[in-house]
C-alpha cells in the first residue's frame, strides 16, 4: 500500500494511471515482473482436513484465497438423470478488501464463481456420468465454494487454482443405495477426474497486455481475458470482461500465447501440491 | 458428509476426556496476529481443529449512513462460517445463527473499546470461520481481539473468550464439538481480564446454580490464561519490528516491560 496513493475506494489518480502506463512503455511493471510472469505462487492442499471433502489455500502474491468441496448426496436435475452435480460457487466477502461491501452478492462476485465454475465444468474436469449412484434418484453433488481472504488483484486465476487443488484432493466416502436407504459402502472415493484446466488471466493496458494483473493494474486495465487451458492445451473456456475496452485479433492471439505458456508452469505447481499431502 | 459418530463416553473412567485432555484443559492454541495484508488488523485463531480468521476495517466511514452513531463508532462484527466448515454443507446466505453470533460477538468486543473516540465512523470486524469444531464464538473473539489490537484500535484490554460445559456430568472448559453435541450444557463466556467482568455470557444445557457459578470461575482462570497467549502473540507480531521495518536481533526479555505500558491495560482501567 505504500507504493501510490490510497486507493480505499475504486478510483485512481491521474499521476498513478500516467506512471502505471508509462513504466508499462518502458516494458516494466510495478513489482518487477515481466509482462508475462504470474507473482510468486503458493499452494497448500487440506486446510480444511477435518470437515471439508477437499480443500486448498492459495497465495498469489498478495492475494489469496480458500476453497473447500463438499460432497453431498441428492436427486440428478431431471434433464440429466445419470448425471452428478457439479457446483462452484464463490463470494466477494469484505475481510478480502475495503473494496468489497458487505450485502448480497453483485455483479462481479457472481462473474467471478461463474467464470471459474465455467473452467470447471467445460473442460469435464469431473466425469458428471461418473457422479451418479442410481439412475434418476441419487447422484453426487460436489460444491466447491471460494472465499478470498486477501484481494490484490486476478482473484479469478487464485480461485481457479484452489478450486483445482481443492477438487484435485477431494476424498468422499462411497454411498450405495439399498431397499431405498443410503448406505456408506466403507470405500473412500476420489473424484473421477479426467480433465485440469486452468483459468489464466491477461489484461491489456493501452497497447500493452500483461498476465496477472495486481489490484492497481486491474483499476487502470482497458479490459481482461480469461483463458481456462486444460492438459492437452485446448482452450476450454474464454471471458472477456473487467471493462469495456475491445481488442484487436492479433492482440488476443497474443494472450491466448502468454497463457499457454504460463499455464505448463502452474499446471506443475498443481501436481506439486497435490503430491505434496499424498 | 463426514461421519460424525456419537462417543460411547465423554468423560472416560480415568477422568479424561474424548480427545485425552483433563476437564480444565483447553485444546492447544495458536495464534497470529497480521495474517491479511489488505485489512487494517488481522489475526487467526487454531484451536484444536477450530481455525478461523479475522481481519479488521477502520476506523472508516460507515455506509450506510443512517447507521452511524454521533457520539461513537459504530462496531460492526460479521461472524460467517465458510460453506465447508461444517460436516453438512451450510447454505452459503448468513444464517440466523450467524447473525445472533455476529451481535453477541459485538456486545463482548464493544466494552473493551474506545468507540467514542471516532463518532460516527465504522469499525469492522470480519470473521470468517474456515473449519469449525467446537467453540467458534468465543475462538472467534479470542482472534476478533487481536485484530482490533493489530489495527491500531484503542482499547483498555484484550478480550480472553472460552466456553466452559458439562459432559457426564463433569465441568470441561473449552468444548470440542462432539462434547458440545453430546454433552449436557455450554456456558460460553468473554471476561476483560483486568477486573474480570464477563463481557459475554451465554448458557444452554442443565447446571444447578453452584455448578454455573463454579463453570463461570472456571472460564474465568481459562480466560486469563488465553489472556497470555494473546499477549505472547501480539508482542510476536511486533517485538521483531524495528523502526526502519528490518528484522532486528531482539532479545525478547527485553520486552517484557515495554509492552506491558504500551498495551496500556493496566493504567486505563484505572481511568474508568
Amino acid at each position: 500500500m505504500s507504493k501510490m496513493g490510497d486507493f480505499s475506494s475504486q478510483t485512481i489518480s491521474h499521476i498513478d494511471r500516467e506512471f502505471i502506463a508509462e513504466l508499462l512503455g518502458k516494458g516494466e511493471r510495478l513489482d518487477g515482473r515481466a509482462f508475462n510472469e504470474y507473482r510468486d505462487i503458493q499452494i497448500e492442499a487440506n486446510v480444511v482436513p477435518a470437515k471439508a471433502e477437499g480443500s486448498a489455500m492459495v497465495q498469489l502474491g498478495d492475494t489469496s484465497v480458500v476453497a473447500g468441496v463438499k460432497v453431498l448426496v441428492g436427486e440428478p436435475y431431471p434433464d440429466s438423470p445419470d448425471e452428478g452435480v457439479i457446483m462452484v460457487t464463490a463470494e466477494m466477502s469484505p475481510i478480502a478488501s475495503p473494496l468489497f461491501e458487505l450485502g448480497p452478492p453483485k455483479e462481479d462476485a457472481i462473474e467471478l464463481a461463474r467464470i471459474v465454475d465455467r473452467g470447471v465444468r467445460e473442460s469435464q474436469m469431473v466425469d458428471a456420468k461418473a457422479l451418479c449412484i442410481e439412475e434418476g434418484k441419487k447422484v453426487y453433488m460436489v460444491f466447491a465454494d471460494v472465499y478470498p481472504l486477501e484481494y490484490d488483484g486476478n482473484l479469478i486465476d487464485a480461485s481457479s487454482i484452489a478450486v483445482n487443488v481443492a477438487l484435485l484432493t477431494t476424498k468422499f466416502p462411497e454411498m450405495k443405495l439399498e431397499e431405498k436407504e443410503l448406505i456408506a459402502t466403507g470405500e473412500i472415493k476420489s473424484l473421477p477426474v479426467t480433465n485440469i484446466a486452468v483459468e489464466h488471466t491477461v489484461v491489456k493496458i493501452g497497447k500493452h497486455l500483461i498476465l496477472d494483473p495486481v489490484l492497481k493494474e486491474e483499476f487502470v486495465q482497458d479490459c481482461r481475458l480469461t483463458m481456462a487451458i486444460d492438459e492437452k492445451d485446448n482452450f476450454t473456456a474464454l471471458q472477456k470482461g473487467g471493462g469495456t475496452g475491445a481488442m484487436s485479433l492479433s492482440l488476443i492471439e497474443e494472450a491466448m500465447d502468454m497463457a499457454l505458456d504460463a499455464g505448463k508452469i502452474i499446471r506443475e505447481k498443481i501436481d506439486a501440491s497435490v503430491k505434496a499431502i499424498k | 458428509m463426514s461421519p460424525e459418530t456419537k462417543p460411547d463416553f465423554l468423560i472416560s473412567p480415568e477422568g479424561l476426556r474424548v480427545d485425552g485432555r483433563r476437564p480444565d484443559e483447553l485444546r492447544p492454541v495458536e495464534l497470529k496476529v497480521g495474517v491479511l495484508k489488505q485489512a487494517d488488523g488481522s489475526a487467526s485463531i487454531r484451536q484444536g481443529k477450530t481455525y478461523i480468521i479475522a481481519g479488521v476495517y477502520g476506523p472508516r466511514e460507515l455506509h450506510p449512513r443512517h447507521l452511524a452513531l454521533n457520539d461513537r463508532a459504530f462496531l460492526r462484527v460479521v461472524y460467517r462460517m465458510a460453506t465447508f466448515s461444517v460436516p453438512d454443507r451450510k447454505r452459503p446466505a448468513p444464517s440466523r445463527r450467524e447473525k445472533e453470533i455476529s451481535m453477541v460477538i459485538a456486545n463482548a468486543l464493544s466494552p473493551a473499546l474506545f468507540l467514542e473516540e471516532f463518532p460516527r465512523a465504522v469499525v469492522d470486524v470480519f470473521i470468517q470461520v474456515i473449519q469449525a469444531d467446537g467453540g467458534t464464538r468465543c475462538a472467534s473473539i479470542n482472534a476478533a481481539s487481536l485484530a482490533l489490537a493489530d489495527a491500531g484500535i484503542p482499547m483498555r484490554s484484550l478480550v480472553p473468550s472460552v466456553a466452559v460445559g458439562k459432559a457426564d456430568g463433569v465441568l470441561v472448559v473449552d468444548l470440542g464439538d462432539e462434547e458440545d453435541k453430546y454433552g449436557e450444557g455450554d456456558v460460553p463466556m468473554a471476561i476483560l481480564p483486568p477486573t474480570e467482568e464477563i463481557t459475554l455470557l451465554q448458557q444452554d444445557g442443565f447446571f444447578t446454580r453452584d455448578e454455573l457459578l463454579e463453570a463461570m470461575q472456571m472460564g474465568i482462570s481459562s480466560c486469563k490464561y488465553l489472556h497470555e497467549l494473546q499477549k505472547e502473540a501480539l508482542k510476536k507480531a511486533y517485538v521483531k519490528k524495528t523502526p526502519d521495518g528490518e528484522e532486528g536481533d531482539v532479545d525478547e526479555d527485553e520486552f517484557d516491560d515495554d509492552l506491558e505500558t504500551d498495551l496500556g491495560e493496566s493504567d486505563m482501567m484505572e481511568d474508568e
